[in-house]
């Protein structure tokens, strides 16, 4: 049976509200009543769990997994890290799923109409299982900052999308990953829903030349943390007794 | 000085944005890049059922770029089934917004203090423009007695908010459906929790 601990309340003053008014596709999307606080059941505690074997071997490699007659143009970059949870253990075995554009910029979807060129070998996703200590790695190419209607001239930084499972259901996550030096990073009013500097700078992840591969390709490092859970299980009785 | 109290703190989630389909359900997005995709179809023993609906923005408008996930336990409301996974996922149709989910009806569940909790789903929403995934759960309009009874639904103090959580049974192809039209502002407004 997996850990059925109750999760520490998400912290709300990092996270993003639903009504950004800077972000302007939220503005419809966003509810207006307060969250009704729900204190967790076993319905929240527990979580889908995903075996190797739902996997393909190259499903953590966007370099090779849509390769046809060649490999993708651009940089070539490795993005490993760890998923963690608030207590600071790893959280093994978990699934974790990318996506993103190429390197001009351009997403291989039918609702992307960026003139930039689709990549004839460059699918643009991937996913990966954490090992037992939470580790996780990919192989990629370096996505495109690209042009969106917000403002008149809005850019997007540079950046890859995650989903993220956890262990159970109240944990999960889907985030962007920037990339450390992007000058957009600090006018994306996307980034900006964001009301807490540090969490902004927590989504931003850092060169690491250690994990480069010399001749080949260099690298980013990018660890998730999802919520914790509590393990004084002092009059917490989620089931019956 | 005290001692240090040191946690992480949690990732900041930023929205799932147009081209989620292509991370999640790339096959849907009319892509193959995987041998194995996930779908918005659960196996397992039970009454086969089937959930349909559409989630709607403040004006009124179904969403076409909407990917929702649910998590639910078995037919006799367990999460420790071994052949049972209660996990799905499925995307709007581009063109209309509709969303549809097949599985098997859950059980009811034991739920805090050992209050039972009437046979549900817990549904997770994500979108271009919606910044934080939303949290809401769907009973069943055949389960009133278990409904009266639910601890979560009875949370809601607001009665003629709590219909906003009830999907409403109907003749289907083979099989009952479910409607359940997700309102994430304005009028019926639905419930969204924060678990």
């Amino acid at each position: 049976m997996q850990n059925r601990g109750e999760f520490l309340q998400r912290d709300r003053t990092l996270q993003p509200p639903a009504f950004t008014k800077i972000y302007k596709t939220s503005v419809l999307r966003s509810p207006r009543q307060a969250l009704l606080s729900l204190q967790n059941s076993l319905s929240e505690v527990t979580g889908p769990r995903f075996g190797h074997n739902e996997l393909g071997p190259l499903d953590n490699d966007l370099i090779l997994n849509y390769a046809k007659d060649g490999e993708p143009i651009g940089e070539r970059i490795i993005v490993h890290g760890r998923v963690l949870d608030e207590n600071g253990h790893g959280i093994s075995n978990t699934l974790v799923e990318f996506w993103q554009a190429n390197a001009g910029g351009r997403y291989r979807h039918k609702n992307d109409t960026y003139l930039a060129p689709i990549d004839p070998n460059f699918g643009g996703c991937g996913r990966a299982l954490t090992d037992d200590n939470g580790y996780y790695y990919f192989r990629t190419i370096k996505p495109g900052p690209y042009p969106w209607r917000n403002y008149v001239n809005s850019w997007r930084p540079a950046h890859i999308h995650f989903s993220v499972f956890g262990s159970g259901f109240a944990q999960r996550l889907i985030s962007q990953m920037y990339f450390e030096g992007d000058p957009h990073i600090a006018t994306c009013p996307i980034v900006q829903t964001i009301p807490d500097a540090d969490a902004i700078e927590q989504l931003v992840a850092p060169l690491d030349m250690n994990a480069a591969v010399p001749l080949d390709c260099r690298a980013y490092k990018f660890d998730i943390v999802l919520r914790g859970r509590r393990s004084t299980l002092f009059e917490n009785r989620l089931e019956g007794n | 000085m005290p001692q240090d109290l040191t946690y992480l703190r949690e990732t900041a989630s930023q929205t799932a944005g147009p081209y989620v389909h292509i991370g999640l359900i790339p096959n849907q997005a009319g892509f193959d890049i995987f041998e194995n995709n996930f779908s918005n179809t659960i196996n397992g023993e039970g009454e086969r059922i089937r959930i349909e609906g559409t989630v709607i923005d403040g004006t009124g408008t179904p969403l076409k770029d909407v990917l929702l996930e649910s998590w639910q336990a078995d037919k006799d409301g367990s999460y420790d089934n071994p052949d049972f996974r209660g996990w799905a996922r499925a995307g709007s149709d581009f063109e209309t917004g509709e969303w549809s989910i097949e599985s098997i009806k859950p059980g009811a569940v034991i739920g805090r203090s050992g209050r039972m909790m009437a046979p549900h789903i817990s549904l997770w929403v994500v979108a271009r423009g919606i910044n934080i995934g939303l949290n809401t759960r769907l009973y069943f309009s055949d389960e009133k007695e278990a409904n009266k009874a639910d601890p979560v639904i009875n949370l809601v103090e607001q009665k003629v908010r709590r219909s906003t959580l009830i999907a409403q049974r109907g003749e289907g192809d083979g099989m009952p459906v479910y409607r359940f039209d997700i309102r994430l502002q304005g009028e019926n407004e639905t419930v969204f929790f924060d678990i």
